[in-house]
C-alpha cells in the first residue's frame, strides 16, 4: 500500500480497499520502524488520525477530494496550529505555532492527513540537512550519506516511503537538490504561484514552497491543492491555477531542450553527465528537439545569491529576539544581553554566519558594493533565462554536480557546501520553475535531472516529467530495505 | 556675536485609518494592551504584510495639499535596529523612493507670510510603547501600536526661530487634520515632533551642527524645547566648546534637553528594499480621482472668506482654523440668511468663549448650526435685541428648544406697539417731574436716565429705536 | 577583501548576536572566503543595468482599510516567555 501513487490510493480509499485510518496508522507505523533515519522532528499521531477517521466520512459520503484521507507530512517551516514548528532550530524548539500557513490551510482543506512535521537544516539554510538542531537526516539509499537540504527530511520521507509525499520548500535548491539525492521528484513553482503566509521565511524574494513526491503525476495533484493566490502574501501573483493533470499525457513532439553548455562542463560528475545523457536521449525518443545554448551570467549566480539571501535573511531573523516567542536566555542582565545571548544560543553556527554575512553586505558602505551589485547581477541572469526560453521550451541540465555525499563530508568547509548548489540558486534568483526528476544511479546512488521552464509553465514540466516516467520506472525504485 | 538658528521639523502624524497600514488589527486608541496586536503586529513566524489602500489614499492627499512631487513608483524599505517595541527587528519605512517628494507650506509669523520647503513625506509603520512601571525591575511592551500607519513629514531647514517652527507645525496641524488624515491628537500622540536645531553666525552659508531633540508634544513645548537647545548651542560654542550631533531627549517636567547617547550608539540602520513587499506605483487615474477629492484648503477658504463676506482677517482666520468650524460658520450663514458679519461675529465671540470654557471643540457644540441660525434670524429681523440675544443664547446652550420657543416661552419678543410704549412713557414723565424740569432747561444727559426707566419698565423688551423717538417728542412736550 | 576579527565582532554585535570568541577565527575566514567569492561579480560591467528585486515586475497590491483581525492576546501570549498584566516583560528599557 505505501508504494502506491495518490491517483491509486485514492482508488483503493474510494473502493474499501482500505480506510484513510488504516492507511494512516500503517505509516506511522512506518514512521517509528524508520526512526533511525531522523526523518521526523514531530509525529503527529493522535491528530493524524483525527484527520484520517474525517477523512474516512468523507469518503463516505462523496465529499473526499484527490487528497482526502492521504497521508502527507509538512516541512517544519509551516506553522501548523497547535503543533511544534521548530524551522530545524534551537530557537524555535517551544514554538507551539498559534496559527496555520496558507499551505497547511490549504492540503487540511483537501482533507489531507497530516502525519508530523519534517527535519530541515536550521532555518532552511543548508543543503545537506546537516545544520538542523535536531540533526542529520539519513539518505535513505545509504544512511552513511546526506539526503540533501534543507528539505532533507521531506526528501527521505517520501522516499522511505514514510508518507506518500511531502512539502517542501526551495530558496535556492533546497526542493530540487533533495528530491535529486533521493530519488524522488520535487517542483519549484514559480516564485508567486504558492503563497509564502506562514512559511517561515529565510529569504522572501528566493523562498517558494512546492511539492515532493514519487511522481510527476502526484506533484501534480499536489500542487493542484498547494497553487493558488493569497491576498494575505504581497508576493503572490493573481492569475488563475491551470489543471495540472489535465495535460500530462499530452505528446512532446515538437519539444526544443536547450541545454546551456555552462550546465554541462568542469566540476560536473562524468558519471552523472553520462545518466543525463541517457534521460536526454529519451526525451529524443519521444519527438523532442535538443539544442545547446548559452547562459553566460549563470556563474554569477553563487555570488549574487550569497548576498542576496543572507541579507534578507539577516533581517528576517532579527524578530527571533527572546521578546514575544522562542528561545529566551536565562536570567538577561539587560537588554542586549537578552538580545545577544538569546540569539547567540538559539542559532547554530551556519545561520550566524549567513546573518554576519548579510549583516556586513547591508551596512555602511558595503550596500552598493555588495547588496546593489548583487541585485544587477540578478537582473542579468534572469536576462539569461527569459532569452533562453524565447529561444527553447524548456532548459534541462543537472541538479547537483555529484551524488549524495557522506556525512560530517562537507561540514568543514562551507564554501564547498555553498559551490554544490551550484545548478539549483540561478532558477530562484530568476524566480522561474524548475523540477527534479529521478534519471538512474551513478555509483548506486540517484541521480536527478533539472527541468527547467517558463514562468508559469508548472503544467509544461509537469507533462515533460510524466511522460519519461512512462517510459522508465526510476521513480518507482524503493531503496533497499524500504520497500 | 549674532547668531542665526536653522530649524528643520520632521513631524509624524499618525493616519487615521480603522486598520493597520500593514495588518487588519484596529488602530484605535486606549485598548487593554496588546489585544490589537495581531499575528503581523507582532511579527510571528511565516507572517506577511499587505498594504492598507486608505494610508496610501491619505499619502497621496496630504502631497497634492501641499503641492509635491507624488512619487509613481515608491518603495517600502527595512530599517533595522532592535528594539523591545520594535517586534520584527526592523521597521518597515521608505528610504530612496518616498511616496511625497519636494512640497511646501506657507506660514504667518507677525503678518508676514514665509514659504517652508517640505523636502518629502513618507509612509512607515509606528512602533509598540515600553511601559516603565516597575514589573520587578523589568519593563513591559505593549504592542496595540505597532504597525499603526505614519506619515514622517520632513521640512526643509527653513526656519529661524522658534516662533516659526511653531507657525509650522501649527500649519501642518490644522492641514492634516482638513484633509481628515489624523486626529491631531497630541496628547494621544497622532501628532509628533522631532526637531532638528542649529546655530550660525549670521551671515554665514554652512549650516552648523545639528542636534536633533525628539519627544516634543505638543505647541507649547516645541517653542521652549526649541529655545532651550538655541540658548544650551550658543553658550556651548560662546565658551569654547563644540556642538556635536547627537539626539536629545526634551524634558517637559524640567524643561531641558538631555543626551540620548543610548539610541545613538549603532546606527547603521542597514535599510534595504523590504522584499516583502512591491514597489507602490500610484497611477495618473489613482493621482485624479484624489484631486477630484481635495476639499478647499485653508489658505484658499480663508482668502473666500474674506473676499465673499467682507470678513476681516481674524475672524477669516478663526473660522477657517478648522475644517469643522469653517463649515459650521458656512452652515449658519446659510440657515439664517444672515449678515456673513453677524455670524461670524456671534461664532467667534459667544459660542467661542462658551465652547473654550466647557472645553469642548465645535463638533461637539451643545448649539447646532441650525438653532444658532434660528436665533440670528430673530436679531436681524429686530423680534429681540443683541442683548435679550445673549439670553436666548444661554437659554440655548443649557436646553435643546428653539431660540423661537424660548422667545416665546420667556416672553422676549420685543414690544413694537407704539400705544403700550407711550402708556409707559407718559407714566414715567408723570412720576419724574423734576427730571423733566432739568431735560427742558438743557440738561441733555438726563435723557439716558429716562431711557434707562423706561427700558426697565418693559423688562428690555422694548425696541430702543422707538423708545428714543417716543421720548424725544414727549418731553420736548 | 578579507575581514578580521574586530570586523566579525563589529557586525555581530550589530545584529545582536552572541558568537563564541573561540569562533570568531573561524567566521572571519569563512566570510572573507564568502567575500572572495563575490569579488567575480565585480568582473561584470552592470553600470546600465537596473537593480532588480523581485522577481515578478509587478506593483503591490492593495487591501481595503477594514478591521479583520480580532483579539487574540490569550493565544499569542501562551507561547511568550514572560508576560504580565498583559504586557511582554522585557528587562528595563533606558532611554
Amino acid at each position: 500500500m505505501h508504494s502506491k501513487s495518490i491517483t491509486e490510493l485514492a482508488h483503493s480509499l474510494r473502493a474499501g480497499e482500505v480506510t484513510s485510518v488504516e492507511l494512516t496508522q500503517a505509516f506511522l507505523n512506518r514512521i517509528k520502524q524508520h526512526q533511525d533515519l531522523n526523518a521526523f522532528i514531530t509525529v503527529t499521531e493522535e491528530q493524524a488520525l483525527q484527520q484520517a477517521q474525517a477523512a474516512d466520512v468523507r469518503l463516505a459520503n462523496g465529499t473526499a477530494e484527490l487528497l482526502t484521507g492521504i497521508p502527507i507530512a509538512q516541512k517544519d517551516i509551516f506553522c501548523t496550529l497547535g503543533v511544534k514548528t521548530s524551522c530545524g532550530s534551537k530557537m524555535l524548539d517551544n514554538f507551539i505555532a498559534p496559527y496555520n500557513a496558507t499551505v497547511v490551510e490549504k492540503l487540511n482543506n483537501a482533507g489531507a492527513v497530516s502525519l508530523g512535521k519534517l527535519n530541515m537544516d536550521e532555518f532552511a539554510m543548508g543543503s545537506s540537512n546537516e545544520t538542523s538542531y535536531y540533526g542529520a537526516v539519513k539518505n535513505p539509499w545509504d544512511k552513511t550519506k546526506v539526503p540533501g537540504g534543507s528539505s532533507g527530511g521531506s526528501a527521505a520521507a517520501v522516499a522511505a516511503r514514510l508518507a506518500v509525499c511531502a512539502t517542501g520548500t526551495d530558496t535556492g535548491g533546497s526542493i530540487r537538490q533533495p528530491a535529486a539525492l533521493c530519488g524522488i521528484t520535487g517542483l519549484k513553482p514559480t516564485y508567486g504561484r504558492v503563497s509564502r503566509y506562514g512559511m517561515i521565511a529565510y529569504a522572501s524574494s528566493l523562498d517558494q514552497g512546492g511539492p515532493m513526491t514519487h511522481s510527476a503525476e502526484d506533484a501534480a495533484i499536489m500542487l493542484q491543492a498547494m497553487a493558488g493566490f493569497d491576498a494575505k502574501d504581497s508576493t503572490s501573483v493573481d492569475v488563475p491555477v491551470p489543471d495540472y493533470s489535465a495535460g500530462l499525457n499530452a505528446p512532446l513532439t515538437g519539444l526544443t531542450i536547450g541545454l546551456p553548455k555552462e550546465f554541462f562542463g568542469e566540476g560536473l560528475d562524468p558519471a552523472i553527465a553520462a545518466t543525463l545523457e541517457l534521460a536526454i536521449a529519451e526525451y529524443r525518443k519521444l519527438g523532442a528537439t535538443v539544442k545547446d545554448i548559452s547562459m553566460p551570467n549563470l556563474k554569477l549566480a553563487i555570488p549574487a545569491y550569497y548576498v542576496i539571501a543572507p541579507a534578507e535573511c539577516s533581517a528576517n531573523l532579527s524578530r527571533f529576539d527572546g521578546v514575544r516567542y522562542g528561545y529566551r536566555c536565562a536570567n538577561p542582565v539587560d537588554l542586549t544581553d537578552l538580545y545577544t545571548r538569546s540569539r547567540g544560543e538559539g542559532f547554530g553556527k551556519e545561520v550566524k554566519r549567513r546573518i554576519l554575512m548579510g549583516t556586513y553586505a547591508l551596512s555602511a558602505g558595503y550596500y552598493d558594493a555588495y547588496y546593489i551589485k548583487a541585485q544587477k547581477v540578478r537582473r542579468l541572469i534572469t536576462q539569461d533565462f527569459k532569452n533562453a526560453l524565447a529561444e527553447v521550451d524548456v532548459i534541462m541540465g543537472p541538479v547537483t554536480p555529484s551524488t549524495a555525499f557522506g556525512i560530517g563530508e562537507k561540514m568543514a568547509n562551507p564554501i564547498e557546501m555553498y559551490l554544490s548548489d551550484i545548478y539549483t540558486i540561478a532558477i530562484n534568483l530568476a524566480g522561474v520553475p524548475a523540477l527534479s526528476i529521478p534519471v538512474g544511479y551513478a555509483a548506486d546512488m540517484p541521480v536527478g535531472l533539472q527541468i527547467i521552464g517558463n514562468y508559469f509553465a508548472e503544467a509544461q514540466l509537469l507533462n515533460i516529467a510524466h511522460q519519461y516516467q512512462q517510459l522508465t520506472a526510476h521513480h518507482q525504485h524503493t531503496p533497499h530495505g524500504f520497500a | 556675536m549674532e547668531w542665526e538658528t536653522v530649524i528643520g521639523l520632521e513631524i509624524h502624524t499618525q493616519l487615521a485609518t480603522q486598520s493597520k497600514i500593514f495588518s487588519g488589527a484596529a488602530t484605535a486608541y486606549g485598548a487593554e494592551p496588546n489585544t490589537q496586536a495581531c499575528a503581523v503586529d507582532l511579527g510571528l513566524p511565516g507572517v506577511l504584510p499587505v498594504l492598507n489602500q486608505e494610508a496610501v489614499r491619505m499619502a497621496v492627499i496630504f502631497g497634492m495639499a501641499i503641492e509635491a512631487h507624488i512619487a509613481p513608483y515608491s518603495v517600502f524599505a527595512r530599517k533595522n535596529y532592535f528594539y523591545p517595541d520594535l517586534p520584527k527587528g526592523y521597521q518597515i519605512s521608505q528610504m530612496d523612493l518616498p511616496i511625497v517628494g519636494k512640497g511646501h507650506l506657507d506660514i504667518d509669523v507677525d503678518g508676514v507670510s514665509k514659504r517652508i520647503g517640505v523636502t518629502r513625506a513618507h509612509l512607515e509603520e509606528d512602533a509598540g510603547k515600553s511601559l516603565h512601571e516597575n514589573f520587578h525591575g523589568l519593563s513591559g511592551i505593549d504592542l496595540n501600536r505597532a504597525g499603526t500607519p505614519l506619515l514622517e513629514i520632513v521640512s526643509e531647514p527653513d526656519m529661524r526661530s522658534a516662533k516659526e517652527a511653531v507657525a509650522y507645525m501649527r500649519k501642518l496641524h490644522e492641514l492634516v487634520r482638513y484633509l481628515g488624515i489624523c486626529d491631531g491628537n497630541m496628547q494621544e500622540g497622532s501628532f509628533r515632533c522631532d526637531a532638528n536645531v542649529s546655530v550660525r553666525p549670521k551671515g554665514q552659508v554652512a549650516f552648523g551642527t545639528r542636534a536633533e531633540i525628539k519627544n516634543i508634544n505638543s505647541f507649547k513645548f516645541v517653542e521652549k524645547a526649541i529655545n532651550h537647545e538655541i540658548e544650551r548651542q550658543i553658550e556651548l560654542i560662546e565658551s569654547g566648546g563644540k556642538v556635536v550631533q547627537e539626539t536629545r531627549l526634551y524634558d517637559s517636567v524640567k524643561d531641558e534637553t538631555r543626551s540620548m547617547r543610548s539610541k545613538e550608539e549603532a546606527n547603521d540602520y542597514r535599510y534595504f528594499p523590504d522584499p516583502d513587499l512591491l514597489p507602490v506605483i500610484i497611477s495618473d487615474e489613482f493621482k485624479a480621482h484624489i484631486k477630484a477629492e481635495l476639499p478647499e484648503l485653508p489658505d484658499a477658504k480663508k482668502q473666500r472668506f474674506k473676499d465673499s463676506f467682507k470678513l476681516d482677517d481674524e475672524s477669516a482666520g478663526i473660522l477657517t482654523s478648522s475644517r469643522q468650524l469653517a463649515d459650521y460658520f458656512e452652515a449658519v450663514l446659510a440657515a439664517s440668511g444672515s449678515e456673513p458679519r453677524l455670524c461670524a461675529n456671534w461664532i467667534t465671540g459667544e459660542l467661542s468663549a462658551a465652547l473654550n470654557k466647557a472645553g469642548l471643540e465645535i463638533t461637539d457644540s451643545p448649539i447646532d448650526a441650525q438653532r444658532l441660525a434660528g436665533l440670528l434670524v430673530r436679531i436681524s429681523d429686530n423680534t429681540i435685541s443683541g442683548k435679550i440675544g445673549k439670553q436666548v443664547f444661554e437659554a440655548l446652550w443649557q436646553s435643546t428648544a428653539s431660540a423661537d420657543d424660548i422667545i416665546a416661552e420667556q416672553g422676549l419678543k420685543q414690544i413694537t406697539d407704539t400705544g403700550a410704549i407711550e402708556a409707559i412713557i407718559d407714566k414715567i414723565i408723570a412720576d419724574n417731574l423734576g427730571q423733566v424740569e432739568q431735560y427742558r432747561s438743557g440738561k441733555d444727559k438726563v435723557f439716558g436716565f429716562f431711557v434707562g426707566q423706561v427700558m426697565k419698565e418693559m423688562q428690555g423688551k422694548a425696541n430702543p429705536a422707538e423708545v428714543n423717538k417716543m421720548l424725544k417728542e414727549k418731553l420736548q412736550g | 577583501m578579507s575581514l578580521t576579527a574586530e570586523d566579525v565582532n563589529k557586525i555581530a554585535h550589530l545584529a545582536r548576536l552572541g558568537i563564541d570568541q573561540h569562533d570568531v577565527g573561524a567566521y572571519a575566514q569563512d566570510l572573507s572566503g564568502m567575500l572572495e567569492l563575490m569579488t567575480q561579480m565585480s568582473e561584470l560591467d552592470t553600470d546600465n543595468v537596473e537593480p532588480m528585486a523581485h522577481p515578478m515586475d509587478q506593483a503591490q497590491r492593495l487591501r481595503a482599510d477594514k478591521v479583520t483581525e480580532a483579539n487574540n492576546r490569550d493565544n499569542f501570549q501562551a507561547i511568550a516567555p514572560q508576560v504580565e498584566a498583559g504586557l511582554y516583560l522585557v528587562p528595563k528599557v533606558i532611554e
